[in-house]
């Protein structure tokens, strides 16, 4: 326990001192780097509440990570070209408030899926997770309102009050922040009664019916909660890119959340921060020694996958203990 | 007469050609231990299912302090105050002991979707827990997680999880499955003290047992009751003799 | 519309769902008899148009090259088995989805290596070249025909197989008990992996039809690997029967929905906004379907096991 703990700590800081080591030595790649880390990583913290508390294998998260990706490039768009939402209400620039629409969004369509989805379980729940978030991706593909295949650019960074955001520090110290509280709400929820319920939906739900909470309610509570986080840092993505496109949503992402979760740990606190590292480093390292990166990238996780499981934080911090 | 706690009127299931439940009515009455016994696959289980809630009858109806229960699910069924012990045991591995009868405390005081406040350092839901193992005598192990237990502190785990219930009535499927002799001893002792608590439906195959707790025994041969009783009724009974306790005895 | 279009979109349709058989009956049969949920299915079907593209085009032979797809994925899928999927059948779901994933990685990034990005293109043989007239007018192309034929002879050929030779006996026997297969003295080892390559070529098979149809490249597999997830689910995993169902359904509900419904919505809409919102809905169609079949049953509407 305490060995995890000063894990995190250690991954805390090091997420931190990167960048601003980065700033003073005027490198800013290596903070866009960091922040590519960091919204990774509050992806996968809102995934890892459904798979790690949950054991919910959602094969379809991506479809969360670009609505909300979506949701920061319809506004943004519409504030650019100075035309009304809808109803004559005017779009926004500002941040927090496309956040609250990411994850407002996000939270209205994962209760139906989830609500659909959560009827089943094990190898139909993962395929059903799979379709709903390729029917969505379909969708933004035929639709051209927003850009189709060729997806969407946000022109100028969506801004946030007194702050810089068109800056890479400034910007990845929002991310920063936001993943602070993504792992604060992680946190709260494991220790809390809901965290409690949503566990023992994991490791016996009839244990869980038969004391007289219904499972299904705790999981769909879950699951939409789950794609709200997840949905904050795909707003969150498509600001670091300028760019939201129909690859947010593609099943390539889906198993990327899932692949961040597993590679870190899932269950655990630190586990996505340790996964988004591990991930993204592979991906520059790798992807700097040779154009068939990806082909490496696949060995290594089929190496953790046979090989390491419980991902880089079990390896740091051993097993996992409940109280 | 008084009403009964639990009432089972015709029940019936069938799986395929297998009449599993056959017409069974069966009362559980206030204050009563009442035990049913039965050869392997007479359908012990399957009743103790569309009681609890996990298994949908194909007629009959089951009634709940007056309640008709047909139309409620299992988390329904425990929170109307239907306690329910399992044959294996079955907790969440992965928590304490401690943790365990936790939920269930947290089940009965209310709503389950509260999202902040750390249950570790929430008294109302630790102290009854605690008191709860205590009561069962496994407080020395409260924070061992339940994969780690024996099997018969396990059996005491399931005990104190429906004590947490504070319930209405007890099912009880087997409990003194695979306890030791000394165990099963101290758990008989416990189990009378507890239907001043409220009734238990107690499903066991320890015949020393049962006959010691019984208020009441129902026989269960192939789906239907063939007898019910006080325990000297069903030890004389003819038909229970040679359909059952004839080959035990 | 005329009669002779909407027979040849029909005959579209059930060629879509034969192909898709073809895919969710190698899928269904190794979750059924292994418990093995495989991703990495979409690269099998790419491995057999590739390789029915290479040899044809090396011994200007269709027909060589249609062999050397069904080789060339059985093999490839008969090593994945020995190397890694043999690994993975006492894991759970989520580290088979993984493993799996992480194989289609390497499958696409080692053929875009071996082969390049550029898509290879595969002529349809000269015995199916042209068209036969439909009724009503119009004409159909021979090849989709012949597509759909060895469709229904591989069903065909898969339900005598299992229902009547000792290899389907075994297989029956794997989807129901894997312990007594083991005290039958079958070697339980070889049959998965026999099992697996059958899965695999039959995707292969697939891949090389379809690859005289459209271009051959990397990522071809995904989407129809997808597909052929609906399927499995629609009509209940480990089930034949359900898959061929489903597949059918799917390929006829997908490419009528694209036909239909731009059109159904001109009673509505405006014509330019009518292709788009039938457009739209079309591509999430059987997606929709798929749910509310789900909704209903939410084992599929072949469910092996209750």
């Amino acid at each position: 326990m305490k060995r995890e703990a000063i894990a995190n700590a250690g991954l805390a800081l090091l997420l931190l001192a990167v960048p601003l080591a980065a700033s003073t030595m005027g490198e800013p790649f290596y903070i866009t780097l960091a922040t590519r880390i960091a919204v990774l990583a509050l992806a996968a913290v809102g995934l890892n509440i459904a798979l790690g508390l949950g054991g919910l294998v959602s094969f379809g998260h991506a479809a969360f990570f670009g609505l909300g990706g979506y949701a920061a490039g319809i506004l943004a768009t519409h504030a650019f070209n100075a035309e009304p939402l809808f109803f004559g209400i005017p779009s926004t620039t500002s941040m927090p408030v496309i956040w609250l629409v990411a994850m407002l969004v996000c939270g209205l369509i994962a209760l139906p899926i989830g609500a659909i989805s959560l009827r089943t379980s094990g190898v139909y729940f993962i395929m059903i997770t799979l379709a709903f978030a390729q029917m969505i991706y379909y969708f933004a593909i035929s639709w051209p309102a927003y850009g189709g295949e060729d997806g969407l650019s946000i022109y100028v960074r969506n801004s946030f009050p007194g702050i810089n955001t068109a800056r890479p520090l400034p910007f990845f110290l929002v991310c920063y922040g936001l993943l602070a509280l993504g792992l604060m709400l992680f946190w709260a929820l494991r220790g809390s009664r809901f965290g409690a319920a949503l566990q023992a939906a994991r490791q016996n739900a009839t244990r869980l019916a038969a004391v007289g909470i219904p499972p299904f309610r705790i999981r769909l509570t879950a699951f939409a909660i789950s794609a709200m986080v997840t949905g904050l840092a795909g707003a969150l993505f498509a600001d670091l890119n300028r760019f939201t496109s129909p690859s947010m949503l593609s099943w390539h992402m889906s198993g990327e959340l899932l692949v961040l979760v597993i590679l870190g740990g899932k269950g655990r606190l630190f586990g996505p921060v340790a996964g988004a590292m591990l991930y993204v480093l592979l991906e520059y390292w790798l992807g700097g020694i040779t154009e068939r990166w990806q082909f490496f990238l696949g060995l290594i996780l089929l190496g953790v996958v046979l090989f390491a499981r419980g991902g880089l934080m079990g390896l740091i911090a051993g097993k996992e203990r409940h109280g | 007469m008084v009403d009964p706690v639990l009432e089972i009127r015709d029940l019936r299931k069938n799986f395929g050609a297998l009449k599993a439940t056959d017409g069974v009515s069966l009362d559980l009455l206030p204050g009563e231990i009442h035990a049913l016994i039965g050869p392997n696959g007479a359908g012990k289980s399957t009743l103790i299912h569309q009681i609890s809630g996990s298994l949908k009858p194909d007629g009959g109806t089951i009634r709940f302090l007056g309640q008709d229960m047909s139309g409620l699910d299992m988390a329904a069924r425990a929170r109307l105050g239907l306690a329910r012990s399992f044959q294996t045991s079955s907790v969440a591995q992965e928590f304490s002991a401690l943790r365990n009868v936790m939920l269930a405390v947290q089940a009965r005081q209310g709503s389950s979707l509260r999202f902040l406040r750390p249950v570790m350092r929430d008294r109302s839901l630790v102290e009854p827990a605690m008191a709860k193992l205590e009561r069962v005598g496994l407080a020395d192990r409260a924070h061992v997680p339940a994969a780690e237990l024996s099997h018969g502190e396990r059996r005491q785990l399931e005990i104190a999880i429906a004590l947490a219930l504070d319930p209405k009535a007890f099912l009880l499927d087997e409990p003194m499955a695979g306890m030791g002799p000394e165990g099963s001893k101290r758990l008989t002792e416990f189990l009378g003290n507890l239907r001043r608590e409220a009734p238990i439906l107690l499903v066991e195959h320890d015949m020393d047992a049962v006959f010691a707790l019984a208020d009441r025994i129902s026989v269960l041969v192939y789906g239907r009751i063939i007898a019910t009783g006080k325990v000297s009724d069903i030890r004389n009974d003819p038909e229970v003799r040679r359909a059952y306790l004839g080959d035990a005895a | 519309m005329s009669t002779a279009l909407l027979i040849e979109q029909l005959l579209n349709g059930l060629q879509l769902g034969v192909m898709l058989f073809l895919m969710a009956a190698g899928l269904t049969l190794i979750f059924g008899v292994m418990g093995l949920i495989n991703l990495a299915h979409g690269s099998l079907y790419m491995i057999g148009a590739f390789a029915c593209a290479l040899v044809a085009a090396a011994t200007g032979s269709f027909w060589i090259g249609l062999l050397a797809s069904l080789v060339a994925a059985a093999a490839a899928g008969a090593i994945v088995e020995i190397l890694v999927i043999r690994r993975l059948y006492e894991r759970d779901h989520l580290d088979q989805v993984l493993a799996t994933f992480a194989l289609i990685l390497m499958f696409s990034e080692g053929a875009r290596w071996l082969f390049g990005s550029f898509p290879l293109y595969l002529d349809i043989p000269p015995l199916l070249q042209g068209a036969v007239p439909l009724p009503g007018g119009g004409q159909y192309q021979l090849y989709r025909l012949g597509i759909i034929t060895v469709g229904v002879l591989v069903a065909l050929g898969l339900y005598l197989l299992i229902s009547r030779t000792r290899l389907g006996m075994r297989i029956r026997a794997g989807e129901s008990d894997r312990e007594m297969i083991a005290a039958l003295g079958v070697d339980i080892s070889t049959l998965y992996t026999v099992v697996f390559a059958l899965g695999a070529a039959l995707a292969g098979l697939a891949g090389a039809m379809v690859g005289a149809l459209q271009s051959v490249q990397v990522g071809m597999g995904e989407p129809v690997l997808i597909l052929a997830f609906v399927v499995i689910v629609i009509g209940g995993i480990g089930s034949i029967k359900g898959a061929l169902f489903g597949a059918v359904l799917v390929g006829i509900v997908d490419t009528m929905g694209r036909f239909l419904l731009p059109q159904a919505l001109t009673l509505v809409l405006p014509p330019s906004q009518a292709a788009l919102v039938g457009g739209a809905l079309a591509s999430m169609l059987i997606y929709i379907v798929m749910a509310l079949i789900l909704a209903v049953r939410p084992s599929g509407l072949f469910a092996a096991q209750s």
